[in-house]
């Protein structure tokens, strides 16, 4: 038997001739939070739909807590799901939408009333247990939400972009509280964002979707600093990562008349040769002093500068292409102003052209 | 343009700037008001008058009719031709007035406007929520049904109820105002719970509801407009039938509308104009009071969906 929390083994989905996801596998352990990232259409929150039990797959197996759960109803699967809209039943109040699930699962109204009081106490939403969701903030009613999940007692928390439609302070916010609560609580979560900060501040491990397959799966340290595809390095990291076309030669990395050093880089299978991107994170380039010691360094011209406040990026040209890089927001910067940057590209990612794939 | 006369322009918008200012005063008599405000009294007359014709007529005396002024008020109000239309005009040999079409309209109305709007509302949210397979031909299937002409179906059905033993009945022409309010209603209840977020529909599930607990606990309660909505369109089709009630009933339960017309066209004797205009105003009593009654729920449940609720 396995610890895993919820196994998925093969999972097809078609919408008619349209494959949404396609021979999936994922192993979830027992209290993991599990964050689900991609861009609009990637099938983040289908999967999610699968797991939970509102769309019928078309193949593979679904395991939660070791019981195959491919074909049960949503209710009986042990899983709780918090939606984006909220979802909460409008001619209800509080109290009636955390009560319904228990209702529709007959359990005795002590029971009831004790689960509603501890749900309420946890969210610190006592207070508004009388009032219709129509008298609650935004922020209020996805506690709600949350809180409809946490009464039934559920090994599986679902949370499809729970935040999305909160303003960015209180997003910030109830994200913490997302957080506190996982570590309280300890259970399984997944949790389907577009949102990578969120992601990133989250989990323990993300899952990066696109076109209905997973891209990589790991935690988000991995994630950030070893990306295995050009999509993943693209998607992750604001501002977005550098990529310098060139080939990986004997010498280094040749871009035009540059020549970047490859020392240290950790390769994934061995060295290679061949056409490849130099993937480069902005805010891994160093100015002034601190790039003396880097093993790649170069004089570049500022042709144009965003101050963002605690940092300004500065767009410059690299071995004949655009490149960006971060600056200390206090350093004041004109445009055409030389300086010198360097980088260590052991930090950086090569992907070779053919694959996409880290090299 | 040289720059003398664009100092000059911008001058003269300067001496203007400094007249009197606030909006613009509003004539009430303008040309535009007139038009319009005469368009709409016209048009209002226009719909109005038979209206007033009708009433004013069946408040007087055979005499007075007589004299042909049809525009003119009533010299002596008299309430006898409502009396008459009511519990004593004759059809035929029987002349118990419309009193017992309208109970037989009652009698019919109520059931059809209640079983046509359950079955059709249950259709409707099946095909809303619950994809199974073949919905979409299944809905298709229905929605052509509405395209169809009753004349054609007149016959089967008639052999229908024959067969199932209940032509001439009630409960035949109940059945047969529910089969034919099926399509409409089935698309407007489809509409509207489609309209519904979908996201409470999975919260539901996941919360352990099943098809008719959503039903009753989730959906019903968020759909009185458009339940409201569809009360009117039966009640008020059902109620002015006349083509069904004629084939599908006998004089005994004859539903309302068909009896005023036995009156109304009746070839004995003299016409009394009173009578069926009385006749006619009581018949027409019932949807007009279900439109006053609830107009406004009616514009909300058609807005309905418009905006996000």
């Amino acid at each position: 038997m396995t610890a895993n929390s919820v196994e998925i083994r093969g999972l097809d989905l078609a919408f008619g001739a349209v494959e949404v996801l396609k021979d999936l596998n994922l192993e979830i352990p027992e209290g993991e939070f599990l964050v689900l990232l991609g861009a609009s259409g990637c099938g983040k929150s289908t999967l999610l739909n699968c797991i939970a039990g509102l769309l019928d797959i078309t193949g593979g197996q679904i395991f939660i807590k070791d019981q195959n759960v491919t074909w049960a109803e949503p209710s009986q699967r042990g899983i709780g799901m918090v939606f984006q809209s909220y979802a909460l039943y409008p001619q209800m109040t509080v109290k009636g939408n955390l009560s319904f699930g228990l209702k529709n699962a007959r359990f005795a109204k002590a029971e009831i009333e004790e689960r509603v009081a501890r749900a309420a106490e946890i969210l610190q939403i006592q207070p508004l247990l009388d009032r219709k969701p129509a008298a609650l903030s935004g922020g209020q009613r996805q506690r709600v939400a949350i809180g409809r999940a946490l009464v039934r007692d559920v090994d599986v928390f679902l949370f499809d972009e729970p935040l999305s439609n909160l303003d960015a302070k209180l997003r910030a916010d109830l994200r913490v509280e997302i957080k506190r609560l996982h570590q309280k609580l300890r259970n399984t979560m997944i949790y389907v964002t577009h949102d990578q900060i969120e992601a990133m501040t989250l989990a323990d491990r993300i899952a990066i979707m696109r076109s209905g397959a997973i891209q990589q799966l790991g935690s988000p340290d991995e994630i950030y600093n070893r990306p295995r595809t050009k999509y993943v390095a693209e998607f992750i990291g604001s501002p977005a990562m550098n990529f310098i076309d060139g080939v990986v030669a004997e010498r280094g990395f040749a871009a035009g008349d540059t020549t970047i050093p490859l020392d240290g880089y950790g390769w994934a299978d061995g060295p290679k040769q061949g056409p490849a991107w130099l993937g480069i994170r902005p805010e891994h380039v160093a100015t002034g002093e601190l790039a003396q010691g880097k093993p790649f360094r170069q004089e570049i011209t500022v042709e144009l500068f965003e101050p963002m406040g605690a940092d300004t990026l500065v767009w410059t040209t690299l071995a004949g292409q655009p490149f960006h890089f971060n600056l200390d927001g206090q350093h004041k910067v004109a445009t055409g102003d030389r300086m010198t940057i360097g980088f260590d590209s052991a930090r950086g990612s090569l992907f070779g052209k053919d694959t996409e794939l880290r090299l | 343009m040289t720059l003398s006369t664009a100092i000059a322009g911008a001058d003269a918008v300067a001496s203007r700037l400094k007249g009197p200012q606030g909006p613009k005063p509003r004539k009430r008599f303008s040309r535009r008001n007139i038009f319009i405000y005469g368009t709409l009294i016209v048009v209002a007359l226009y719909y109005a008058l038979p209206l007033y014709v009708m009433i004013v007529t069946s408040l007087k005396g055979m005499p007075e009719i007589r004299l042909g002024n049809i525009f003119a008020p009533p010299v002596e109000i008299t309430f006898e031709p409502w009396v008459k239309a009511w519990s004593e005009a004759c059809t035929g040999l029987n002349c118990e007035g419309l009193s017992r079409g309208f109970w037989n309209s009652v009698r019919i109305t109520v059931p059809s406007v209640f079983l046509s709007i359950a079955i059709a509302s249950v259709n409707g949210y099946a095909l809303a929520n619950w994809k199974f397979k073949g919905a979409e031909a299944f809905f298709t299937i229905l929605i052509f049904g509405a395209f169809i002409p009753y004349q054609v179906m007149l016959y089967p059905i008639v052999i229908i109820l024959r067969e199932i033993g209940l032509y001439g009945t009630l409960w035949g022409l109940v059945l047969v105002h529910s089969i034919f309010g099926m399509p409409i209603l089935t698309l407007l209840f489809r509409n509207y719970f489609t309209s519904l977020p979908e996201e409470l529909f999975k919260a539901a599930r996941v919360d352990g509801a099943r098809f008719w607990g959503i039903y009753f606990r989730i959906m019903l309660p968020m759909s009185l407009p458009i339940f409201v909505v569809a009360m009117i369109i039966q009640v008020t089709g059902i109620w002015n039938d006349f083509l069904f009630g004629v084939v599908y009933t006998k004089p005994d339960t004859y539903p309302m509308t068909v009896q005023l017309n036995n009156i109304v066209n009746s070839v004995q004797g003299v016409k009394e104009y009173n009578v069926n205009m009385a006749a006619t105003i009581l018949t027409g009593l019932v949807p007009l009071t279900i439109y006053f009654v609830s107009g406004k729920l009616f514009v909300r449940g058609i807005a309905a969906g418009a905006v996000k609720g």
